[in-house]
């Protein structure tokens, strides 16, 4: 499950942010009456129609294992998260159904009404981001229901469980997270095309459209970022420690940049004293709970790579923002990107990158939650299905979303290649279909 | 009628459209597998890839649906059936995965052998999905889920007689809906030829999935007879409507009519469904869990049944909106010549 919600997270934040790239491609073409722009917000389009099909697959496959993998969670919490999954259910819907509008719309609808009919997907994207995302956040501050005798949830309060406590940093810190990642995504295809000498108009505005909107989204991530750390300071101390290696429970705590985690504290790494209290209250006096004030089960496992996991997060981003800011010095000095051809192999890894990161994340808050399913509510263990098999059915999942994420990069690069031809491609949705032969031609 | 009931009737209406829908959807890849390497096969291939294209995705979404509900108003219900049928289940879900890459795909794909075997994965995983979703409706028939997590034999309860049959069932079914709504749509391309070749396989499929839904009032006679009873007793009308609205079909066809099939094939699958739904009331597990003990809080059945109401209003004007775009664009581009990139060159290295 980990790991399909691991692929799923990827082509959910294409399904999240893509169409915004796409009309604001779409918006610069019409406003200036620019045909390279809006010739790049057609190709999107088709391109966000194939991760949008493939992310659909996947998602209905998800909701699958929700019962095959995790038949006692859903039978105890359903009916507290699952009206999440409902409304979610909605703009996934509307959703699909617009990006097949828009994709049919084209050439067929009039300038300015397609852009209108591409604007609902891009609701529908952050309003399916935040269902999705504040089931998690519900997960990590489990709250709207009390507990029977038997177990099971009553006096359910599904404002509060939509609304639950860790949605206002969870959700914004993800949303941002998906336009970052397709941001740097995208402009990272076009800094590679550029750097093998592909430097026409078409490149320059495929790069600096979704450039720009990743390097506006860097440092307000960085602050959300930093919020939500200390909400989880707060929330679930457990899992702070856990992420900053923090063994016992006291104030002028070390950070530590990376380094190996160890009963006896960090061994190895880069430690700037009394800055973790610092972070967490403003004040080196401020007490950080440790790992030691629960009992040794009650830990999150893999400490060494959850604490990994969060200082490469971090550290992406801080590298996002610089190279922000040094787009934005030569932008604001002579409108331009940098010349130097370091600029370009920068962000043709930063794509890379951003995915890193958002993987990252996705660790640590769910290896950080560790071992409960439901933060001190329900144990992980308590959760999974008693049918035996499932390391098979692991295994097969594991087989057929490699296939899936090759053939999937694989058919994008054809794509790419027969648009390079200048030659039209059928997706999904195909607007450019003809129908079928009748019956003497062909062959 | 309770708050329960109504949820477990929005669950019945999202069952009702994936069966219409994706049960033709899937009964497509049937006669892609069987239309074999000839021109004429390879013309009916197009014809199915040409139908399907624009709305293969929204199906998925009934089926989402239909869990997102279960799980969320039927908790113990859900538990029990995925964790006891967690096999067919489990390869019901492999063939959605196969099925929906290999159709993305196949277009794309640049050589032939690739085009093939995406084409292969799409005709096989379109048999095994309904297969096993039909296997997993027999054994909640026939009474082998019992309340619980893993409660079931996780092999025996859907390999009995019952399960099995209803699974062919379920094929058989796609298959027909499938090649009734193929010739309407051979008849939109103007093709004479294909609107006769899938005329004649809607007539087969229509005689043996009838064939398959007697054997199964049989069958039902001695594994399920809860649902027998109800068959044969309160939802009766609902079987003779659907027995009627077959024959309809099948009179029309063979008297080389085309007129007013489609609707009557969606109303025989309807009124099968509604018919188990009746057959079964007041259980959602028959024999072991009814409606009313398996649902959820009150607060949260509402909250369901607002945001169907929600979906529906938001939902059927914007789908609405796509279909008649959809029949427009194809009222608008006449039958073309192949275009040697697209998908239809299939033959062609």
């Amino acid at each position: 499950m980990a790991f399909t919600l691991g692929f799923h997270i990827i082509l959910a934040s294409l399904g999240v942010a893509f169409p915004a790239m796409m009309l604001i491609a779409n918006y610069i073409g019409l406003r200036r009456n620019d045909p390279d722009a809006l010739r790049l917000a057609e190709r999107w389009s088709k391109v966000a129609a194939v991760t949008f099909a493939v992310g659909a697959v996947t998602g209905t496959v998800l909701s699958f294992e929700f019962g095959l993998l995790w038949p006692e969670f859903t039978a105890r919490f359903g009916g507290v998260f699952g009206i999440l999954f409902a409304i979610e259910g909605i703009f996934f819907f509307t959703e699909a159904i617009f990006i097949a509008i828009y994709i049919y719309g084209w050439k067929r609808l009039s300038g300015w009404a397609h852009f209108w009919t591409g604007v609902p997907v891009v609701i529908a994207g952050i309003g399916g981001a935040y269902s999705v995302v504040a089931v998690n956040s519900w997960m990590n501050r489990p709250g709207g229901f009390e507990l029977a005798a038997d177990g099971s949830a009553k006096s359910i309060d599904l404002v509060k469980v939509i609304f639950n406590g860790a949605v206002p940093y969870e959700v914004p810190h993800m949303i941002l997270a998906a336009y970052l990642v397709t941001g740097f995504l995208i402009a990272s295809v076009y800094a590679v095309g550029m750097l093998r000498g592909r430097r026409d108009r078409h490149h320059r505005l495929g790069l600096l459209i979704p450039l720009t909107v990743a390097c506006i989204a860097a440092p307000i991530q960085f602050a959300v970022g930093d919020t939500a750390a200390r909400a989880i300071a707060d929330d679930q101390p457990i899992k702070f420690a856990g992420m900053e290696c923090v063994q016992h429970t006291h104030t002028h705590v070390t950070e530590y940049i990376y380094g190996v985690c160890t009963d006896d504290g960090v061994k190895g790494g880069i430690g700037i004293p009394g800055f973790d209290s610092f972070l967490v209250g403003f004040n080196t006096d401020t007490k950080v709970t440790g790992l030691d004030s629960v009992a040794a089960n009650d830990r999150p496992p893999f400490n060494t790579l959850l604490h990994w996991c969060f200082d490469t997060m971090v550290g992406i981003c801080t590298m996002m923002i610089a190279l922000g800011l040094w787009f934005a010095w030569a932008w604001w000095r002579r409108r331009d990107i940098p010349r130097t051809p370091w600029f370009l192999r920068a962000v043709a890894i930063s794509g890379i990158a951003a995915i890193v990161a958002l993987e990252c994340g996705w660790i640590v808050t769910e290896v950080g939650r560790q071992p409960w399913v439901v933060y001190n509510v329900m144990r992980t263990e308590d959760a999974v299905t008693g049918a035996s098999g499932v390391w098979v059915t692991f295994g097969a999942v594991l087989a057929i979303y490699a296939v899936l994420g090759t053939a999937t990069v694989l058919i994008l690069r054809t794509m790419s290649r027969r648009w390079r031809e200048a030659g039209e491609v059928e997706v999904p949705y195909g607007p450019s279909e003809p129908a079928p032969p009748p019956a003497e031609a062909g062959g | 009628m309770s708050t329960a009931d109504a949820v477990a009737g929005v669950l019945w209406i999202g069952a009702t459209l994936y069966a219409v829908f994706a049960g033709a959807d899937f009964g497509a890849g049937l006669w892609t597998l069987l239309a074999g390497t000839s021109e004429r096969g390879r013309r009916a291939r197009a014809l199915v890839d040409w139908a399907i294209g624009p709305v293969w995705e929204a199906n998925h979404v009934w089926l989402i649906f239909v869990l997102v509900v279960l799980w969320t108003a039927f908790s113990v219900a859900f538990e029990s059936v995925m964790s006891t049928l967690f096999i067919p289940l489990s390869i019901a879900a492999l063939g959605i995965v196969l099925r929906g890459s290999g159709f993305a795909f196949h277009k794309q794909a640049r050589r032939l052998r690739y085009r093939r075997f995406a084409q292969r994965l799409f005709d096989v995983s379109s048999l095994l999905t309904p297969f096993f979703m039909g296997t997993v409706v027999g054994a909640i028939a026939s009474g082998q889920v019992p309340v619980g997590n893993a409660a079931g034999d996780p092999v025996s309860s859907w390999t009995g007689p019952a399960p099995i049959l209803t699974g062919a069932l379920f094929v058989a079914t796609g298959a027909y809906l499938s090649a009734v709504f193929l010739v309407s749509d051979a008849r939109r391309a103007g093709d004479a030829d294909l609107e006769r070749y899938f005329a004649d396989r809607a007539q087969v499929a229509a005689v043996v999935a009838g064939g398959l839904a007697v054997a199964g009032l049989i069958v039902y006679h001695a594994d399920a007879k809860y649902i027998y009873d109800g068959l044969v007793g309160d939802a009766l009308p609902l079987v003779i409507l659907s027995a009627v609205c077959g024959a309809a079909v099948l009179a029309i066809l063979w008297r080389g009519g085309r007129r007013g099939t489609r609707p009557l094939a969606i109303g025989a699958v309807v009124a099968v469904v509604w018919g188990w739904g009746v057959a079964q009331h007041p259980y959602l597990l028959p024999k072991s869990l009814t409606i009313s003990e398996g649902a959820g809080a009150q607060t949260t059945l509402e909250a369901v049944l607002i945001v169907f109401a929600v979906a529906v209003l938001v939902v059927l004007p914007s789908l609405g909106f796509l279909y008649t775009l959809a029949q427009r664009g194809v009222v608008e581009e006449e039958p073309t010549p192949p275009d040697p990139a697209a998908g239809a060159g299939d033959t062609r290295a």
